[in-house]
C-alpha cells in the first residue's frame, strides 16, 4: 500500500466533509450513496487506479466509469483531491455553467469516461470498453466499473451481466455499491436481489463479497480481481449509506436529498444538520480529537 | 435522359435490390479501409446483411443476442477505446427499444457509434405492425448530435454506409428489407446532408426519401403527360436537411409534397414543415403514414393502402390541385 490505513481514513473523511459543503452549496443532489462509497472511492484514486490526474487523455489508463452517476459529489470530490482540478471548484456543483453537473457530462469535464445518471448502462459500456481494449494486444487497461445495488432492478444491466460473462472480460471489475437502500425504501422490499452473490456466479463471473469500509479488504479485492483470469470479478461492497454522520446511516430517507433543506424526523434540525454532519466527520463519529472542537 | 439516374429508371428489367444488400457490402469495403470498424448484431446477422461483414472480419464482429439495450451500450463503450461500431438489428427493437441508451451513452456523450435500423416501414411486409418501424425517423430525428439518413436504393445505401463510416459522428442509418428499384448509379452523387434534385419542375415539388423516391419519379413522369412539372429531389439525409436546395425549390414551385414511409409526425414531413414554415411559408402536404399502424401484406398492397405508391401519389395531388 502507498498509504497507511489512518491516512487513507484521513483521506476518504475529508472527501465526505467535501461532499457535505458541495451538497449544502447546491441544495440538492444525493447524500447517503456518496458518504457511503467514499472509503472505495479513496482506495481505487489513492492506491490502485493506474491514472495520471494532469494527462486525462493517457492512452493506458485505467477505466473508471461510474454508472449510478447520481453519487457524483464523491466522484468529484475525490477527482479533485487526487489532482484533476481546484478544490474550489467543488463548490460550483449543480450550478449554472459548471463542469460538474448535476450528474456526470463527459464533455464537459476531462477525467470523466462517460456520461451517466439513467441507471443500468454502465456495466454495458465499461463491458464495451473492455472488449475494445482486449481486442487491441497492446498492454490492456483495467477498466472499472462502479455501480449501485438498486440498478440490478434494471434488465439492461443483467443483459451487461451475461455478455461480459460469455465473452470472460477479465478485465473487468464492477464493484457494487451494497447499500441496500434505494429512494423508496430498502432494496429489498422494492425489490428484492438476494441471492445476488449467487446471481453474479451463475453468470460466470468471480464474486468477492467485502466490508465497504475496511481499507485492506477494499484493496485486497480490487487487487485480487485483477489476478483472475477467463471471468469478470464483482466486488459486492457492503456499505453504510450514510457512513460517517450518525444520524444519516442506514436511512434511506437521506438517500435523494442534501442536508438543511427538510426536517427528518429523529435527525437535528434542518438548520443545523450540516454543522452536525461536518462535527461527526471531523472526530470520525467522536472517536477523535478535531482541531475544529 | 437524366445523369443521376439509371438508364433502365422506367424500364420494367430495371434491377431489384433490397437496401440493406448495399449497406452488407459498404460495411466490408468500409472494414477493409478502416481496422478500427467493429459490427454488433442482435441475434440477426443474415437478415440485416452484416454476415458479410462478419464472415470477412470474424474478429470485429460480435454477436450480442437478443439484447438491444445492451448492445448499443457495450457500442458507446467500444468507441470510447478507439473502436468504430455499426450495431444492427430491426429498427423496430433498435431505436425502437433501446432509444434512452443511445441518447445518453451515444448523442450526449458524442460518440462515433452508428445505428443501423433495418426493416423500417410498412415494406417489411407479412411480419405484420409490430416488425414495421414507423416511428424510428421521429426518434432519432430529435437528437441532438445524431445524422440521420434513409437511402433510396441499394447503391445509395453502400455509399452512405462508407460516408458514415468516415465521420465520427452518432448516426443513424435506415434501411428496408425487401427488394425495390436500384434507380440511381455508381456515379451518381452522395454527400451526407446534400439532397439531390433529380428532376426539375416548376409546378410543385415532391420531396421524399427511402424506396418512395421512385414512385414519386414515376408519378412525376405520369404528371408530365398531363402537362404538370414536378421537381422531385431526393433528401437522403433528413439530419441535417439540406436547407437551402428544399427552400430554393420552395421558392420556385410553391406548393411542397412530402413522401416518406414513416409517420409524418416527427418524420421526413414534420422536418419540412418545421423548415418551411419558419423560413418560407409554404402548402406542404405530407405523404406518408398517417397516425396508423402498419399490418400484414405485400409491399405492393401495403404501399397501395397508405398511399405510397405512384398511382396513389398522383391522386393525392390532383385532390389538393382541383381544391385549391
Amino acid at each position: 500500500m502507498i498509504h497507511t490505513e489512518q491516512e487513507l481514513e484521513l483521506i476518504a473523511n475529508q472527501i465526505r466533509e467535501d461532499i457535505i459543503h458541495m451538497l449544502v452549496e447546491a441544495g440538492s443532489g444525493h447524500t447517503a450513496g456518496p458518504l457511503g462509497m467514499a472509503d472505495i472511492f479513496t482506495a481505487l484514486y489513492f492506491e490502485v487506479l493506474r491514472h495520471k490526474p494532469q494527462d486525462t487523455n493517457w492512452p493506458e489508463r485505467d477505466r473508471l466509469v461510474l454508472s449510478n452517476g447520481h453519487i457524483n459529489p464523491v466522484l468529484y470530490a475525490t477527482m479533485s483531491k487526487s489532482g484533476y482540478f481546484d478544490h474550489s471548484e467543488l463548490k460550483t456543483l449543480r450550478k449554472f455553467g459548471t463542469r460538474l453537473q448535476g450528474h456526470p457530462e463527459r464533455l464537459r469535464l476531462p477525467g470523466l469516461e462517460t456520461t451517466s445518471g439513467p441507471l443500468g448502462s454502465g456495466i454495458s459500456q465499461a463491458a464495451g470498453m473492455a472488449y475494445g481494449l482486449r481486442m487491441d494486444s497492446l498492454k490492456q487497461p483495467r477498466v472499472w466499473c462502479l455501480t449501485s445495488d438498486g440498478e440490478h432492478q434494471e434488465g439492461n444491466t443483467w443483459e451487461a451481466i451475461m455478455f461480459a460473462g460469455k465473452n470472460k472480460l477479465s478485465n473487468l471489475t464492477v464493484v457494487v455499491d451494497r447499500n441496500n437502500i434505494q429512494i423508496d425504501g430498502m432494496t429489498e422490499n422494492v425489490m428484492p436481489l438476494e441471492p445476488f452473490a449467487m446471481k453474479y456466479q451463475a453468470f460466470n463471473w468471480h464474486v468477492i463479497e467485502i466490508n465497504g469500509h475496511d481499507f485492506n479488504d477494499i484493496i485486497s479485492a480490487l487487487n485480487q480481481s485483477k489476478a483472475i483470469f477467463e471471468k469478470p470479478t464483482c466486488i459486492i461492497a457492503h456499505t453504510i449509506p450514510g457512513k460517517g454522520v450518525d444520524y444519516m446511516e442506514f436511512d434511506f430517507r437521506w438517500h435523494g436529498i442534501p442536508p438543511g433543506i427538510k426536517d427528518i424526523h429523529g435527525d437535528p434540525p434542518k438548520e443545523i444538520q450540516a454543522k452536525s454532519a461536518l462535527e461527526k466527520l471531523r472526530t470520525i463519529n467522536g472517536k477523535i480529537r478535531s482541531e475544529h472542537e | 435522359m437524366n445523369s443521376l439516374l439509371s438508364d433502365e429508371l422506367y424500364s420494367e428489367s430495371i434491377t431489384q435490390e433490397p437496401t440493406r444488400k448495399g449497406f452488407g457490402e459498404g460495411l466490408v469495403d468500409a472494414g477493409k479501409k478502416d481496422e478500427s470498424i467493429v459490427a454488433l448484431s442482435a441475434d440477426l446477422v443474415e437478415s440485416t446483411q452484416v454476415e458479410p461483414f462478419a464472415k470477412a472480419f470474424p474478429d470485429r464482429f460480435i454477436e450480442m443476442g437478443v439484447a438491444e439495450q445492451n448492445m448499443v451500450t457495450v457500442a458507446s463503450g467500444m468507441s470510447a477505446v478507439g473502436k468504430r461500431p455499426f450495431v444492427t438489428s430491426y429498427a423496430s427493437f433498435s431505436p425502437g427499444r433501446n432509444w434512452e441508451q443511445i441518447r445518453t451513452t451515444i448523442c450526449l456523450n458524442d460518440r462515433p457509434v452508428t445505428i443501423v435500423g433495418c426493416h423500417s416501414g410498412v415494406s417489411v411486409g407479412p411480419d405484420g405492425a409490430t416488425h414495421q418501424m414507423l416511428e424510428d425517423i421521429a426518434l432519432m430525428r430529435s437528437l441532438p448530435n445524431m445524422i440521420v439518413v434513409a437511402p433510396c436504393d441499394s447503391i445509395e445505401a453502400k455509399k452512405a454506409t462508407l460516408e458514415l463510416a468516415k465521420l465520427a459522428k452518432p448516426s443513424y442509418l435506415r434501411l428496408t428489407r425487401e427488394k425495390t428499384a436500384v434507380i440511381t448509379h455508381q456515379d451518381t452523387p452522395f454527400k451526407i446532408g446534400k439532397a439531390n434534385v433529380l428532376r426539375e419542375g416548376s409546378d410543385l415539388t415532391i420531396i421524399a426519401c427511402g424506396p418512395l423516391v421512385y414512385e414519386a419519379l414515376k408519378a412525376a413522369k405520369y404528371l408530365e403527360s398531363k402537362d404538370l412539372k414536378v421537381e422531385v429531389i431526393n433528401s437522403h439525409t433528413i439530419k441535417p436537411l439540406d436547407e437551402k436546395t428544399i427552400i430554393k425549390s420552395a421558392k420556385k414551385t410553391k406548393l411542397i409534397f412530402t413522401l416518406e414511409e414513416a409517420q409524418v409526425a416527427g418524420g421526413l414531413g414534420g422536418a419540412i414543415a418545421e423548415l418551411l414554415s419558419e423560413h418560407l411559408p409554404t402548402q406542404v402536404i405530407r405523404l406518408g403514414i398517417q397516425n396508423r399502424f402498419g399490418q400484414s401484406g405485400t409491399l405492393a398492397e401495403l404501399w397501395a393502402e397508405y398511399d405510397l405508391d405512384a398511382a396513389s401519389i398522383v391522386r393525392s395531388i390532383n385532390n389538393v390541385l382541383k381544391a385549391k
